[in-house]
């Protein structure tokens, strides 16, 4: 595992392919772009080139705000494996303002005080490769 | 034309768990043929009268095609459906449904694997780092009890269920394993032990956590003609139901499962509700899963799970809803990592009156297994059966 980021946690990298690069490309940027569906318009999480939930595959990608709530969080204090050094380390969903929930990690404070309803804001860990992961820090 | 029902139409002839929780010294299909040789002479048959078999994400190479080849088995019907833990579950509604039809005389199910000796599986982290999800969930410290510390946190957030509710699972089902000499845990622990057990991710602790044991288990499923033929007393299939519940594009609903769906299924083609059910076999890979599972499947209302286990009403002979009387994932057995095999092959035992005796619950009649797969509330595949004594 390579060395960690500038939050401390590992920053393994992930692996663009044709239906994702341009969500990479934009993180590498500093940028939350999301796809959003042309006939229906939900917004589709994780990345793809179709809507879930009508089946259309025109979507269109637009920069989101990076705002968010915590969803659900926990401190997670023993795992083994690469994350084991990271550790306490706050594991979360945050609900997105544009609606989906992902994973995540809420970074930049104690991770005792993060707490479920807590606003938060993106932030973008690099990786080595040069796309960035999307994690949250307070608002 | 009447609604087809699968209902009684095919009955468990033979269930078989191995006895082994640390398994150095054999190979992941040797495991499988030992616990398929024991279910079929727990049902008085051999391997010659097999037409069907099942196999999920724990069977190497080619799955069920591979496996089949090993056992020197006959086939003309397989089926390799995976959906985690569960799977075994969904192999008795599919295996019930072929024999319904008439495709299938003698099915057989069989689940092996060795987390504590061997590593992880064939269904390890190789397969899933393909998946389309994969790079949006794997690079955040997401763990098996990471992922179900977040449904229990939203559901304590949301309905005020507590650590020491959580712990009357556990302590429910190690009371349970004091009297199963094959149980990896046969201590029984008090609430306060959970509760003061070390932190794995809040609010789980290590005895919220089931066991990870080497092992397997294997099921024979029978028509009703080859029932009538053999000696053993046979469990009816009664009714049965599959659901599986996904992120849908994001929109997460930790605090539910997709037995919100496969219980009123199985429920509605046996003919019986909740209040009819004996005994329960209920998914255990952590206590939440038991306390979210019971809510879904109608046992108490949403968000009272942690008041309903209080108090004992778990525990066996004497409770509300006596469950897991081997001691469950929790403390008796958890093989592969996957613990649906082991909820069939219980709620088997106790309708034949097999259970061990302290925790046999009398003139037990019906009884419901429950499989959860996948991780809980997120990517999962649920499945519930209902079983009985007799039609
Ligand atoms: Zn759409």
């Amino acid at each position: 595992m390579s060395e960690p980021g500038q939050f401390g946690l590992p920053v393994p990298p992930p692996n663009p392919n044709l239906e994702t690069q341009r969500f990479w490309d934009a993180t590498a940027e500093g940028r939350l772009e999301l796809p959003r569906c042309d006939s229906c318009g939900h917004v589709v999480w994780y990345p793809r080139q179709r809507c879930d939930r009508c089946g259309s595959t025109s979507l269109t990608w637009f920069e989101a705000s990076g705002r968010g709530t915590v969803y659900s969080c926990t401190v997670t204090r023993r795992i083994p494996g690469s994350w084991r050094k990271a550790a306490p380390f706050v594991l979360a969903y945050v609900e997105l303002d544009e609606g989906p929930r992902l994973v995540t990690n809420i970074v930049g404070c104690d991770p005792e005080t993060v707490h479920i309803g807590q606003a938060v804001q993106a932030v973008f860990d690099p990786t080595p490769d040069g796309p960035a992961l999307l994690r949250f820090t307070p608002a | 034309m009447p609604p087809v029902t699968i209902r009684g139409k095919a009955l468990i002839a033979g269930v078989y768990e191995h006895p082994g929780r640390d398994l150095p010294d054999r190979t992941l299909p040797q495991i499988h043929a030992e616990v398929a040789a024991g279910a079929l002479a727990d049902a008085g048959l051999t391997l010659a009268d097999v037409d069907a078999y099942y196999s999920a994400g724990d069977a190497p190479g080619f799955g069920a095609l591979s496996m089949a080849e090993y056992l020197g088995l006959d086939l003309t019907y397989i089926d390799d459906t995976e959906t985690g833990g569960s799977a075994y579950l969904v192999h008795v509604q599919h295996a019930a449904a072929a024999i319904a039809a008439g495709q299938v005389k003698v099915a057989l199910i069989t689940l092996a694997g060795k987390p504590r000796t061997g590593g992880a599986g064939p269904g390890g982290s190789a397969r899933f780092s393909s998946a389309p999800e994969a790079s949006f969930e794997n690079q955040f410290g997401m763990s098996v009890p990471g992922g179900y510390a977040l449904a229990a946190a939203r559901h304590m957030h949301e309905f005020g269920t507590t650590s020491e509710q959580l712990a009357e699972v556990k302590v429910a089902a190690s009371t349970h394993a004091q009297h199963n000499p094959h149980a990896f845990l046969r201590d029984v622990v008090t609430v306060e032990e959970v509760v003061s057990s070390p932190v794995i991710s809040d609010p789980l602790h290590r005895l919220d956590c089931c066991v990870i044991t080497d092992g397997g288990g294997a099921l024979v499923l029978v028509s009703e003609a080859v029932a009538a033929s053999l000696d053993r007393h046979c469990t009816p299939v009664l009714g049965t139901g599959t659901s599986i519940k996904h992120t849908s594009g994001g929109r997460i609903d930790l605090t539910h499962t997709g037995a919100t769906r496969s219980g009123p299924l199985a429920f509605a083609e046996a003919g019986v509700t909740p209040a009819d059910i004996d005994y329960v076999s209920i998914y255990d890979s952590f206590t939440i899963t038991v306390v979210i599972t019971l809510e879904d499947l109608g046992f108490c209302g949403k968000g009272d799970g942690g008041r309903f286990v209080s108090d004992g009403a778990l525990q066996a002979p004497g409770g509300v809803l006596p469950f897991n009387t081997d001691g469950g994932g929790l403390c008796n057995n958890h093989p592969a990592n996957r613990g649906g095999m082991t909820k069939v092959v219980e709620a088997v035992r106790q309708l034949r009156g097999e259970a061990n005796a302290a925790v046999q619950v009398p003139d037990c009649e019906l009884a419901l297994a429950h499989g959860t797969g996948g991780s809980l509330a997120t990517r999962m595949g649920s499945a519930t059966l209902v079983l009985g004594r007799s039609l």
